[in-house]
């Protein structure tokens, strides 16, 4: 990287020139990759396949049936009410019974931008 | 105008927003967009507000005193909504606005959330009706009894009034989510594209849209790609662009067919297939793509770079500028914080001399393509003296740092500034930093 602060800047180049500069850089992505598949044993083999983008297609959905929710209190007798166990990066599945606790809080009033203040 | 990017200084002229560090939600700022004229400046927020500023008429005496943008309208645009069918919380947060040109005396914008657009008419008020005969001042009607004369009513001045009211609200197209608008240079159409889809709509017509691109594939466990933004041509009305999660852009003619699922030119640059690492892809994925003005180049951002294309040459871009190479030995950390999957906005200056796009640690970039030079600069609150100039700002990627350098390890990840706009004419330009609009101008020697 230049010492300026202000660098004169060549645009890079075609893939030609600069394969040290490639190198370089595909070594520094591939440690990074190991550090990652370190940390996560798991991870899938298409990073940027359809897990990731499914993922992203559902952001936002939440379930909430009562008719589930009061049959799973119902067979629950002498135990405590089912609770809620956070989700975190895992899609909500069918058998996790959602409960009042899981549903995002009521939204504040709507006020005015701070921006206009 | 002055003289572009590398010899330019950029001062600080104003800042918009609470100074408190405790940001509710609904305040982070998600789109920021001059009209035609860059008189007027939006802004949209993850609580479905817009806010409008407009830019005053320049006192001619001082010249040094630029002129400022004040506030000119706010309103709440969205609302957050519940889709029952399908359990979904629809956000109210703005994902995009779009101003129209402007035709009479209103102004028109288009503004959209993940599920609906909506046009909006900005209008101004400055007269209103006085002298009712059967009504008094404050509204009350008068005893008929008690009118002994007639009078004609006036119009007389009062304080200026603007208002906001939707006009046209386009629902119900999209299955997915909304990531770009884009007003086709026809003045009569526009296009929204959401994950999946790119819908094409008449202004006039709320009830229809044409479908124009679909790359749903008939079984969804064989989706691999996903529409990241798209735009119309500035000056061709028949060609728009898309992008891709996976760095491709793709250049569509719409009279070459109704459905324009095979592209007319396909822009990539090849990747040697042994040089992938787990991350190329997501780091590869186009976060925006944006036509130069005069139509000949567009500009795409992915993770680390902005390349520019030129339409006429799809198999490599012409030029490429790293944004933050630093971040390339951080990915690891960067995909667990999710941060490789913000998405960075780019802008042109009015004359595509210069590009500039945001980064993190509230640090922005400016390329300068003609003359080679590039600056990046910190939108804070410790430099907001007025016309104070910014200070150049460097990373040290690693070993020994420099004074006034800030180690990679030190940058501050949640301040990232993902939505900057220049103003079409003048060097003005506005950044969005979390919950703040930081507005800088070039120094008027």
């Amino acid at each position: 990287m230049s010492e300026e602060n202000v660098e004169a800047l060549t645009p890079e180049e075609a893939p030609e020139d600069g394969t040290e500069v490639q190198e370089a850089i595909i070594n520094l992505e591939k440690a990074e990759e190991a550090k990652l598949k370190a940390r996560y044993p798991n991870l899938g083999h298409k990073p940027g396949g359809s897990d990731l983008l499914r993922k992203r297609l559902q952001k936002g959905q939440k379930y909430f049936d009562s008719g589930d929710y009061n049959m799973a209190k119902a067979k629950i007798t002498n135990k405590q009410l089912p609770t809620a166990v956070a989700p975190e990066k895992s899609e909500i599945t069918g058998d996790h019974i959602p409960t009042p606790q899981d549903l995002p809080p009521r939204k504040p009033p709507l006020v005015a931008s701070k921006l206009a203040g | 105008m002055a003289a572009p990017g590398g010899d330019m200084q950029w001062c600080f002229s104003q800042v918009k927003g609470a100074i408190d560090d405790d940001v509710a939600e609904a305040d982070i700022i998600s789109t920021v967009e001059f009209n035609h004229t860059g008189e007027l400046l939006a802004t949209g927020d993850k609580g479905g507000r817009v806010v409008i500023f407009q830019q005053e008429i320049e006192n001619k005496n001082l010249p040094q005193l630029r002129s400022e943008y004040n506030v000119y309208s706010t309103f709440q645009s969205h609302e957050p909504e519940f889709d029952y069918l399908k359990s979904l919380e629809i956000e109210e947060k703005i994902n995009k606005i779009r101003w129209l040109p402007q035709k009479n005396a209103a102004q028109f914008l288009l503004s959209t959330n993940d599920k609906t657009i909506k046009l909006w008419k900005i209008s101004e008020r400055d007269k209103r009706p006085d002298g009712y005969n059967l009504k008094e001042d404050d509204g009350r009607c008068k005893d008929p009894n008690s009118i002994t004369s007639l009078r004609v009513p006036v119009l007389i001045p009062m304080d200026l009034m603007v208002e906001a009211s939707p006009r046209r609200v386009f629902a119900n197209a999209h299955t997915y989510h909304i990531n770009s608008v884009s007003v086709n240079s026809d003045h009569e159409t526009y296009l929204s594209a959401d994950d999946l889809r790119i819908n094409l709509w008449h202004l006039e017509i709320t009830d229809r849209s044409f479908n124009i691109v679909d790359i749903k594939p008939a079984n969804m466990e064989e989706l691999t790609e996903v529409i990241t933004a798209a735009e119309f041509h500035p000056h061709q009305c028949n060609t728009f662009v898309y992008s891709s999660s996976k760095g491709i852009i793709r250049l569509c003619d719409m009279r070459e067919s109704a459905l324009c699922d095979r592209h007319t030119k396909l822009f990539e640059e090849p990747e040697d297939p042994s040089n992938r690492s787990f991350f190329s892809e997501i780091i590869s994925s186009i976060s925006d793509v944006k036509f130069s003005h005069s139509g000949r180049y567009m500009m795409t951002r992915d993770y680390l770079s902005v390349k520019i294309w030129d339409l006429n040459m799809e198999n490599r871009p012409v030029e490429t500028y790293q944004v933050h190479e630093y971040l390339r030995s951080k990915l690891c950390s960067l995909y667990e914080n999710d941060c490789i999957f913000d998405k960075f906005e780019c802008c042109w200056n009015g004359n595509d001399s210069v590009v500039m796009t945001g980064s993190y640690n509230n640090f922005f970039r400016m390329f300068d393509r003609s003359q080679r030079r590039d600056v990046m600069l910190e939108a804070s609150r410790e430099n907001s003296k007025p016309m104070q100039v910014l200070k150049p700002r460097k990373v040290c990627a690693g070993g020994k740092r420099k004074k006034d350098e800030i180690s990679v390890d030190s940058l501050d990840f949640n301040k990232k500034i993902l939505h900057t706009a220049w103003h079409p004419q003048d060097n003005i330009i506005a950044v969005a930093t979390t919950n703040n609009l930081y507005i800088f101008q070039d120094k008027i020697n």
